[in-house]
């Protein structure tokens, strides 16, 4: 039993790491319809900003709580400022283009991140500083999961708390939605719908940020292709859970992580993705549109 | 189809400059030249380009001092990123540029992959880096040689390691499904499993680049491991171990020269310490590893990487059997390889019949105080 729960927490843990990546994929999906590849390296560039602020702050002695709070303000800040630059550069000219070229640019703009990282940082691996301390009231539990894993959880169960109100009660977020209804619509009602794209944009990026630093300091190391697999992992836990719903996200994630984890308990971590691939194709049989999302044609 | 007279001129102008500049391509120049494949970037980059200077200063010596028998060496750099798809374009690439002889590639997938390249068009590498023992034993490559010990003489001090002096009774084999951890790993639980002393009661893969590692750090718990054998690179390894430290595990756990790099420790921090490693011997005491080291920090002002002594052997032994044979032909110069032994860095070496190299092997390291320390 005590190895049960050890699984289940390994694979909440994996979850929440994957939805805090998928929320902001689901959401740029939900409100555009397009998949933005380039999110993963928006986390990634998030985690290198996380990195460089905390290194040069810690140099400087300033208090742990302070530089969290640094480090986050100014990654989300950065971060933002790369989703917002990609989607003028590479989507916004494609507005309204077929669906599928606004999807090669975007991989084109993943590429292209990579890269740009690769050579303008290292190729290297470089060593994430621990921002989230050992909280001493986790002691008792720390072997089966950590403070990390905790504040992961927390903080994924808080970000798709506020982006759910956000996107009903406020009135950028009612903007989002009836974008996401009818663009041509939403014009003609006075909704000024590329304000309302780059806020979108900015807020996934944001949650990006996030995720890059809570997830860099859980793993403790980081470099130019984290984006890469971490992006794949939460794009299928976005399809898994519907994409669009952000709740579907979510539950997609977490059910992608736990599937990973008990596979590699029960069975054997060879495994992992044989599971993780074969539940996504068994759920898209029998639920096209994924667990929680609605029945819409005529998208990618 | 009627041409005009112009474009008629154009077609044999352009068939002269072609027929011009052919033979400019096939025939080899006045040098002789060395391709230097690897890992040059992504994430093994620090593997491979200690390989890179290496090879450059050990050419700068030999063309100052006139080049082997009055032939100037020429370098052809290519990178590979340690993957087998982009190995093979790699290879191709220098063969297509005429390359004479190769230091490369860096990973033993990678090496694999390009090797039949090169023996088709009569290649000889020199790995300083790629241990899987298929690449020597299988004798399919003929054209195969290297300054690094096969990885069996590799699992064996790990394994000899874990059951006489950490007396563990059950190990735990993790992998990283590639063809160097993976291959380390069988030769590991044949090599226990074996011997009588400890049972394997673990033995999986893991997927490079996963976000998190912790289920297989519960199941190695699960499993009441008394040592963790990880066949594999460093950006695992250090993920594993710390998850495994932040999981209140002391278990021990003993990897290869995968993980003896210095950007593991520097990752790993705090949780590297006390984690065993394999890696070539020690060579603090040899002259000439003095010099290499001593000139790599003058050319670079920095130490040298991972792999650095044996790439210099590397460069060495091929500029040696180069001179003695007075040709880069393939069967001349693997006999000269195989029979002409050269003072390096690494030792004094030369090459048995599978390419192997006599006189070079692996010692235990351990992570103490941020440095590998040699264990006996």
């Amino acid at each position: 039993m005590d190895y049960f729960i050890e699984l289940f927490c390994s694979g909440l843990t994996r979850g929440a790491i994957y939805a805090l990546i998928a929320l902001g994929y689901t959401m740029v999906y939900g409100i555009i319809g397009l998949i933005n590849f380039a999110h993963g390296e928006i986390y990634m560039i998030g985690a290198f900003t996380a990195f460089i602020v905390a290194t040069v702050l810690s140099i400087y002695g300033f208090p742990l709580a302070a530089i969290v709070v640094v480090t986050g303000i100014s990654a989300a800040i950065w971060s933002s400022a790369y989703g917002y630059t990609v989607e003028k550069i590479a989507y916004k000219p494609l507005r309204n283009a077929p669906r599928l070229t606004p999807l090669i640019s975007a991989i084109g703009m993943s590429i292209l991140l990579q890269n740009y990282v690769l050579l303008a940082q290292t190729s290297d691996f470089l060593p994430f500083p621990e921002l989230i301390p050992e909280f001493a009231f986790m002691e008792p539990v720390a072997h089966i999961i950590g403070s990390s894993d905790l504040v992961i959880l927390v903080t994924t169960a808080i970000s798709m708390l506020l982006l759910t109100l956000f996107i009903k009660f406020t009135r950028l977020g009612k903007a989002m939605r009836a974008t996401a209804q009818d663009k041509t619509m939403a014009l003609l009602v006075g909704i000024n719908v590329d304000r309302v794209i780059s806020a979108t944009f900015i807020v996934g990026s944001l949650l990006a940020a996030i995720g890059g630093l809570l997830i860099a300091s859980h793993i403790g190391q980081i470099n130019f292709a984290i984006g890469f697999i971490a992006g794949i992992k939460a794009f299928t836990a976005a399809v898994l859970g519907g994409i669009g719903s952000i709740p579907g996200a979510v539950l997609g994630s977490l059910i992608l992580g736990l599937t990973e984890s008990f596979a590699t308990g029960y069975v054997s971590s060879d495994y992992e993705d044989v599971f993780a691939f074969s539940l996504l194709v068994l759920i898209l049989i029998f639920k096209p549109s994924g667990l929680l999302g609605r029945a819409n044609i005529g998208k990618v | 189809m009627e041409l005009t007279t112009r474009t008629r001129n154009l077609v044999t102008l352009a068939a002269v400059i072609l027929v011009l500049l052919l033979p400019g391509a096939a025939v080899a120049g006045d040098t002789i030249r060395i391709g230097v494949a690897g890992a040059h970037s992504g994430d093994l980059a620090s593997y491979g380009l200690p390989t890179v200077n290496a090879a450059r200063l050990v050419v700068n010596e030999v063309n100052a001092r006139g080049g082997i028998n009055g032939k100037k060496i020429e370098l052809l750099i290519e990178d590979d990123m340690c993957k087998p798809e982009l190995a093979t374009n790699t290879a191709t690439k220098l063969v297509s540029q005429g390359v004479d002889v190769v230091i490369g590639h860096i990973c033993s997938g990678a090496t694999k992959a390009a090797l039949p390249i090169y023996k088709e068009a009569g290649v000889i590498l020199i790995s300083p880096s790629a241990t899987s023992p298929e690449l020597t034993q299988s004798g399919q490559y003929p054209n195969f040689f290297r300054t690094i010990a096969s990885d069996d003489r590799q699992a064996k001090p790990e394994v000899e390691y874990v059951l006489n002096v950490l007396a563990a009774k059950k190990v735990a084999v993790i992998h990283d499904k590639g063809d160097y951890g993976k291959g380390l790993a069988e030769i590991a639980r044949k090599l226990i499993q074996d011997s009588g002393k400890g049972e394997v009661v673990l033995f999986e893969g893991v997927t490079p680049g996963a976000v998190d590692y912790s289920a297989i750090v519960q199941k190695i718990k699960q499993s009441q491991a008394d040592a963790v054998i990880f066949g594999g690179y460093h950006p695992e390894a250090s993920k594993i171990v710390s998850m495994m430290r932040k999981k209140r595990m002391n278990t021990a756990f003993v990897s290869d020269d995968g993980v003896k790099d210095n950007t593991f420790i520097k990752v790993a921090g705090k949780d590297a310490e006390r984690v065993y490693v394999t890696g070539p011997r020690d060579n603090s005491q040899n002259p000439l590893a003095q010099a290499a080291n001593a000139a790599h920090k003058k050319s670079y002002s920095a130490d040298p990487g991972a792999f650095y002594e044996s790439s210099y052997s590397a460069a060495l032994a091929l500029v040696n059997g180069i001179e003695k044979a007075g040709s880069t032909d393939m069967a001349l110069l693997s006999k000269a390889l195989q029979t002409e032994k050269v003072d390096t860095p690494v030792g004094t070496i030369h090459f048995d019949e599978n390419g192997d190299a006599v006189g070079v092997g692996f010692a235990m390291y351990q992570v103490r105080e941020g440095k590998f320390v040699e264990v006996k």
